[in-house]
């Protein structure tokens, strides 16, 4: 039996990660999100799938000074975490943030700075227990800016550097830290897109994320694998040809 | 956007609406129509022009009371989830059909049957409660049969056009095993199939027949009858879910043909009378499900789709089947999952369900002239027998065979929520 912890957890990856980690496995989940009203409906299905306990707590992520007490609070429920995985973010609307700086720190404090200080709040426990796996949602967004949304990659892309200096911090106190490069996800964040076979469903990329965590991976990881090869080509595209691809 | 029924006709085009949590508030602006999975065979499930709520994402459990085996869920929640929760917990769906791909929702609004018609009824004999969101005035009415009992029956079978079911209870059924006993015997013609029918009906939970559309060299319809019940010797095994067998793409139109089905049932038949023989042990899944097992087997009639035909006869009447067949051998348009089933006596309890005592027949054939010809000479013999026909299955029946097979449509239509309509609605109205 697992304890686990999960930020974000209305998130379609996130629910079907809980989802799926009970196929084997009565687990106790902590979870926290945005709607109370959603939080509960997940709890309730968790509990007919066969969670063991499911505790929840609405909170509002961009509300730093809150963090410390938060993941106080499910330590105190839990006792200790052994899965811990942040799903929260928003991809925003790039085309409007580009002339609105509310909107782009909206961006950034969503994807990157809330991240960053609930880990170092969980940082910090962990440490203390001596084990555990931290898995975090970045995106291949992260590995080259775009156009269409280079305010959320450049978010992404500091999520990611954060984890991998985070996973040196924890390796000594025997604590894995995912980072977890998503490609395109048939989540109500990309309801406005049109799918095309690049797309995957969240339960898909749930089942790889559980078995990640299931072997205690540590590192950085596509989801689906086949993103690690776009993104190099993407990477090593030179500058002057990569300007020009209108569709990016 | 497109979304296709699974007989991938007709085709339509409407605007598609996820429901990723409950609704506050439904839309009204356009005509709106739930959307399950899309295993309805014709243009019930399908709203061109119109929007599409689409339900499979409303997928969440809310509660199980081991002690009754009643299962509240959200309305998207498929058949196939619930059994891969409660087969290993000794929980079994009280109803199936011939698919799990389909959801609690839609299994309602079709009021489905399965292979134990005869011992127990209806999808709608089990389901509790469900709680429905209507759109004038803006609400959500709990209906049961204690409750807004009317619009409980009217939803039953009721194809979507009542309101949208956002949860429901339905009661599961206790088993002692995950595996089905089951006989497997052949018949020569149509009076074995009575006999074995009836006989089967007392000790056998589960029945339901093969027959072969093409009338052999004694110009009888042979066939296999399969019967069987759940075992008792305590394992609780689920399938595994697997995608690996499917047709990729569509197949020529032509694949189906007299010959290929002529082959194919000759196969099939010597196959299974090779296997015959009593109290064989199946998982569930091989036994309710064998379809499922090669996904998009749908696309093997090609890119133009194909008619499903569900009818079912009066016993009185059952000379009619035989004239069913003549017809369809006169056309030389064999179907190659041609099922046979004797359904009970159980009433339906809903306004609009299919199932009435008598011996039911599915059919499929491609679309195509021909086929819409001897579908419509089918509708004549059903008619004049005063039976009538599935319309879940249905694409092409005309206003008068509806009318003559539902005449208390008009009595439904005081249920219907007024911003719903379907493709089907829309056809026959």
């Amino acid at each position: 039996m697992k304890k686990i912890l999960i930020i974000g957890a209305t998130s379609a990856i996130a629910q079907a990660f809980c989802k799926r980690s009970l196929h084997n496995a009565q687990n106790d989940f902590y979870l926290i999100g945005r709607n109370a009203e959603q939080l509960e409906l997940i709890a309730n299905d968790l509990k007919v799938r066969g969670a063991q306990n499911v505790f929840v707590e609405a909170a509002d992520l961009n509300t730093f000074e809150q963090h410390e007490k938060l993941i106080e609070k499910a330590q105190n429920c839990l006792k200790n975490f052994d899965w811990v995985l942040v799903a929260h973010g928003v991809l925003g609307d790039q085309k409007s943030a580009e002339h609105n700086s509310h909107q782009t720190l909206e961006i950034i404090h969503s994807n990157y700075t809330s991240q960053a200080t609930l880990l170092n709040c969980i940082a910090d426990k962990m440490e203390k227990m001596g084990s555990g796996v931290i898995g975090v949602l970045s995106s291949v967004a992260g590995d080259r800016g775009r156009r269409s949304n280079y305010i959320y990659g450049s978010a992404k892309a500091a999520i990611t550097t954060f984890l991998s200096g985070l996973r040196v911090r924890l390796f000594k106190s025997n604590v894995q830290v995912l980072t977890i490069k998503m490609g395109f996800v048939d989540t109500p964040m990309t309801a406005q897109f049109s799918k095309g076979p690049l797309w995957t469903k969240p339960e898909t990329i749930a089942m790889e994320l559980v078995s990640l965590f299931e072997n205690k991976k540590n590192g950085e990881y596509y989801l689906p694998f086949f993103w690690r090869y776009i993104m190099l080509v993407i990477r090593l595209l030179p500058s002057f040809i990569f300007n020009k691809m209108n569709f990016l | 956007m497109t979304k296709s029924s699974w007989g991938h006709y007709p085709k339509t085009t409407q605007n598609l609406q996820f429901l990723h949590w409950p609704p506050k508030q439904l839309p009204t602006h356009q005509t709106i129509l739930p959307y399950g999975l899309g295993r309805s065979y014709g243009d019930s499930c399908l709203n061109d022009q119109g929007t599409l709520l689409i339900t499979e994402k409303l997928n969440r459990f809310i509660d199980f009371d081991p002690s009754s085996g009643v299962l509240h869920s959200e309305a998207g929640v498929t058949l196939e989830d619930i059994l891969l929760q409660f087969v290993p917990r000794g929980w079994f769906l009280p109803v199936t059909p011939g698919t799990k791909f389909v959801t609690l929702g839609g299994a309602i609004a079709n009021d489905v049957h399965g292979k134990n018609h005869h011992a127990v009824g209806n999808w709608g004999h089990h389901i509790v409660e469900f709680t429905l969101m209507r759109t004038s005035p803006q609400e959500i009415l709990t209906c049961n049969p204690h409750q807004n009992a009317e619009l409980f029956y009217a939803t039953l079978g009721g194809l979507g056009l009542t309101g949208l079911i956002l949860s429901a209870k339905v009661k599961l059924k206790k088993i002692q095993s995950s595996q089905i006993k089951q006989d497997m015997i052949t018949f020569n013609n149509l009076h074995e199939f009575y006999r074995l029918s009836e006989e089967s009906c007392e000790g056998f939970e589960f029945n339901v027949a093969w027959v072969d559309c093409f009338k052999n060299s004694k110009q009888e319809n042979r066939g296999i009858f399969f019967r069987g019940n759940f075992d008792d010797n305590q394992i609780f095994e689920t399938h595994k879910p697997s995608r690996l067998l499917q047709v990729p793409f569509f197949l020529p139109n032509q694949t189906l043909n007299a010959f290929t089905v002529k082959a194919f049932n000759e196969l099939y038949f010597q196959m299974h009378r090779f296997k015959a023989g009593t109290n064989l042990t199946t998982s569930y899944n091989s036994f309710f499900y064998p379809l499922d097992a090669i996904h998009h087997w749908n696309k093997i009639y090609g890119i133009q789709g194909f008619y499903q035909y569900q009818c079912v006869i009066p016993l009185d009447n059952k000379a009619a089947l035989q004239d069913l067949f003549q017809e369809i051998s006169n056309f030389q348009q064999g179907s190659f999952l041609a099922v046979l089933k004797v359904f009970g006596r159980i009433k339906s309890l809903g306004m609009m369900s299919f199932p009435v005592e008598g011996v039911t027949l599915a059919l499929d054939f491609p679309v195509n002239p021909k086929s819409t010809e001897l579908l419509n000479r089918l509708d004549e013999i059903v008619m004049k027998a005063k039976g009538r026909v599935y319309i879940a299955k249905d694409a092409r029946m005309s206003q008068k065979a509806f009318l003559a097979y539902y005449p208390q449509f008009q009595n439904f239509l005081k249920y219907k929520d007024p911003a719903f309509s379907s493709s089907f609605l829309r056809r026959i109205s």
